[in-house]
């Protein structure tokens, strides 16, 4: 069930780059930190790239990131329709779209000067299940499927259906030939690797051996010779009878015989999928943050992609912080931060500041209780108006004074003091994220990568997926980005 | 206080994490916790720095004042056959089940059975009991599957019990189903101060309610420590550069005049300063937007070392001095 991780490691890590989207592709460059940096114009731009799939664990983006890359390759040029699975309803709205369905919807409002075309739709599994049924059977026969409880239970959502549903859309889109790109968005599964399996699983099931069992009285009838398949076959319904209720496994057995006789195997659908996004034009994307858990399954991904022979394009690193001021460490930072703390606890120790200050401009700096460990050093010290005033005489205190300081001065301090840890917190995180980036690249030195900078907010319009379009292509963080 | 406490929340949000915290705190002063896990990620193992938990009840921290938290990673098809066992002595029929692929049908493809044993296997740790009549476990503490998909998760009881209109399965999903409604059980919700988790749990919330759930919590992870006050902010935007390039000075960075180092700080530590004012705004608008939501609402810190064991305790601490235990 669940993928042994050394197993998974054992599939040779150094495979995935033996299966690039683009293998001389002159957009990998290496970057500062060693892996190489991922193209995503040439990627998008290269018409015999026709399928791209986002994949990742579940809060790092990837919708998002399929949304952005769609439109961008829309704006440069390529007619793109973007299949995305569950989208939060403000990411639809960002495509100017209320309510996405299971239709592709041309979106307005795009760059349409080089001539491309942006079309998006939402993975409706229980429309793409019936749509499958009704265009494989006649009329008679589909509604009897359709009406059947099993059948609504298994299309409405149940472990691996909305996975199969996916590729089986992707399919039909590429079927179609109707776009140069799909971009596609895969579901939130439990694990990312789910949507590889659940296709196989499905289809395998629904075509499969015991289902031939459960079948067999349907086909058989009462015919001599077929015994002792009986007998193994009644001792099955009898088990699953009594486990699952009597009607239930009729349920199933009606649902199944009308599957069998009215399209030929599932299982053939679920290998052509699969064989589709092992073709040369399909390039995948695996998205993470740079966050321990959401790298970890990016790098089962990667490992599984490659034990798949699916073609992996790189790593889009959601969310990466950024500085314009890295030479100060947060270190220095922080000591320059107590020496304005500690200057203006002399003043306040000389008695002006009590003239001049309301107490308030000092205390209303007091963190809130759930206060982190990353100011914890510095927290005391705002709230140290009784704290001993060793350092009198300090320069820096001197110097302060020999500004003249009134009101503004100390509270200007008071603020540069705020910019001081806030730049210390910055570059904490900084550490932090390359470090778990090192991780990564060190296990998977063969993966471009395109770091995209942190935004403060969400994104609400085009606009915001541009922006995130650009970041994503420049694949490294702007110095100063937030 | 709810026997049975299920956390969920938004992919990337934590919520295995303040599961694991929950677990711990309200073990501490002696009782004992089960922590359960049902998707499979051996996410609980990650988190406590053990090998890969099989699936049986073992101890895997001690909780200040002398508590245990237990854990138990949930395998359906184990569970399955635990349960064939329990109730129909099947041993080795049960093995060629498993060969004919009916364990796989039943646990995989079969509308729901699968999450009914993993509730199934959770409801029975709640209720079951030792030989002197007292429960095993204080409490059982479920780390579930995302918002989008725990109502259905929790909910598919119903579903099969309507679909297995008669039969063990049938009886089995209503007696879980009654437990999980009741009030000894409650359903948290993790999430962020952004905008798409907070959108997720308020729609998650009203998904539970419209299905009877009892919705507990709602507990915000990773909460940035505050580090300028609203007079810093308004300042950053009036105070003249040369000020700030002076104070920067004064406090040993260098010189203050144009093209001196401590000058060329000023901009990019304003630039770091517009952006947290905008994050400030965005969280405070969504903090308001949980409020409103009208459950107790916690908050913890984000780490500045990133997630570790002693960071875990400490997570639990919180959720014990505001009250969640």
């Amino acid at each position: 069930m669940s993928q042994d991780p050394a197993r998974a490691n054992d599939s040779s890590s150094g495979r995935a780059a033996a299966h690039p989207a683009h293998p001389s592709d002159p957009a990998r460059a290496i970057d500062s930190t060693g892996a190489d940096v991922l193209g995503v114009d040439p990627l998008i731009d290269d018409p015999g790239t026709r399928i791209v799939v986002c994949c990742g664990s579940g809060g790092v983006g990837k919708t998002t990131t399929a949304a952005a890359l769609g439109l961008r390759a829309a704006e440069r040029g390529r007619k793109v329709v973007v299949l995305t699975i569950d989208p939060a309803r403000r990411l639809a709205q960002s495509m100017g779209i209320d309510a996405l369905d299971n239709t592709p919807r041309r979106v307005k409002g795009i760059d349409d000067s080089a001539g491309g075309e942006l079309h998006a739709m939402m993975l409706d599994m229980k429309r793409t299940f019936d749509e499958i049924v009704e265009a494989h059977a006649d009329r008679e026969r589909a509604a009897a499927i359709l009406g059947n409880p099993f059948y609504q239970s298994l299309s409405a959502g149940f472990a691996g259906t909305q996975e199969y549903m996916a590729m089986e859309k992707l399919g039909q889109l590429r079927a179609r030939d109707e776009w140069d790109l799909i971009v596609v968005d895969t579901p939130p599964s439990r694990s990312a690797l789910d949507f590889l399996d659940a296709p196989k699983r499905l289809g395998s099931f629904l075509d499969g051996k015991l289902i031939r069992l459960l079948t067999a009285p349907a086909k058989l009838g009462g015919r001599a010779g077929m015994k002792f398949l009986n007998v193994g076959m009644s001792m099955m319904t009898g088990t699953l009878g009594k486990l699952l209720g009597g009607q239930l496994l009729k349920d199933v057995q009606t649902f199944v015989a009308a599957m069998d006789t009215t399209f030929g195997g599932f299982r053939t659908r679920a290998d052509a999928t699969y064989k589709l996004l092992q073709a040369p034009g399909t390039a995948f994307l695996v998205v993470a943050a740079p966050e321990r858990d959401a790298l970890r399954e990016a790098a089962y991904f990667v490992e599984r992609l490659a034990a798949e022979d699916m073609p992996l394009a790189g790593l889009v690193l959601n969310r990466v912080h950024g500085s314009g001021a890295t030479r100060l460490s947060a270190e220095r930072a922080l000591a320059a931060a107590e020496n304005l703390v500690e200057a203006r606890i002399v003043d306040q120790a000389d008695g002006k500041a009590g003239l001049r200050n309301s107490p308030d401009t000092y205390g209303s700096s007091e963190p809130p209780a759930t206060e982190g460990p990353a100011t914890e050093t510095a927290a005391p010290e705002t709230t140290a108006p009784e704290a001993p005033a060793s350092d009198a005489g300090s320069p820096a205190a001197d110097r302060t004074d020999a500004e003249g300081p009134g009101t503004t001065d100390r509270t200007v301090a008071h603020l540069t003091a705020g910019l001081l840890r806030l730049h210390a917190e910055r570059m904490q995180l900084l550490s932090r994220e390359q470090r778990t980036r090192d991780r990564f690249t060190a296990l998977h030195p063969e993966v471009a990568v395109a770091e995209v900078a942190a935004l403060p907010g969400d994104v609400h319009d085009l606009t915001g997926l541009r922006d995130i379009g650009d970041r994503l292509a420049t694949g490294t963080p702007p110095a100063g980005a937030s | 206080m709810s026997r049975l406490q299920v956390v969920s929340g938004k992919g990337g949000t934590g919520k295995t994490t303040v599961a694991a915290a929950l677990a711990l705190a309200l073990a501490t002063e002696g009782k004992r916790t089960l922590l359960v896990e049902v998707e499979g990620r051996q996410g609980i193992a990650q988190l406590f720095e053990t090998e890969a938990l099989p699936y049986e009840e073992r101890k895997i921290a001690v909780a200040p004042g002398g508590g245990e938290v237990y854990a138990l990673a949930i395998d359906p098809e184990l569970a399955l056959l635990d349960y064939l066992q329990m109730f129909y002595k099947l041993g080795g029929a049960g093995r060629a089940l498993k060969k004919l692929g009916a364990i796989d049908f039943a646990t995989t493809i079969a509308p729901g059975l699968r999450d009914v044993l993993l509730t199934g296997k959770a409801c029975e740790a709640v209720r079951r009991k030792d030989k002197r009549g007292r429960f095993v476990y204080d409490y059982v503490v479920m780390d579930a599957p995302p918002t989008g998909r725990v109502t259905r998760f929790l909910n598919v009881n119903d579903e099969v019990a309507g679909l297995a209109k008669i039969g063990p399965i049938h009886n089995q999903a209503q007696a879980v189903m009654r437990v999980l409604k009741s009030p000894e059980t409650a359903v948290h919700l993790v999430t962020l101060l952004e905008e798409m988790p907070v959108q997720e749990t308020a729609d998650g919330i009203a998904e539970l309610r419209a299905a009877r759930l009892p919705v507990g919590r709602t507990i915000v992870n990773m909460v940035r420590p505050a580090i300028l006050d609203e007079a810093d902010l308004e300042l950053t935007r009036e105070a003249p550069r040369t000020a700030i390039a002076k104070s920067l000075s004064a406090a040993g960075l260098g010189g203050a005049r144009r093209g001196g180092v401590a000058e060329r700080l000023v901009d990019p530590l304003l630039d770091q300063a517009y952006a947290y004012a905008e994050r400030h705004a965005l969280e405070r608008e969504q903090r308001a937007v949980l409020q409103d939501l009208g459950l107790p609402l916690h908050e913890l810190p984000l780490l500045a070392e990133g997630m570790d064991l002693a960071g875990l305790y400490e997570l639990a601490t919180e959720l014990r001095q505001q009250g969640i235990s």
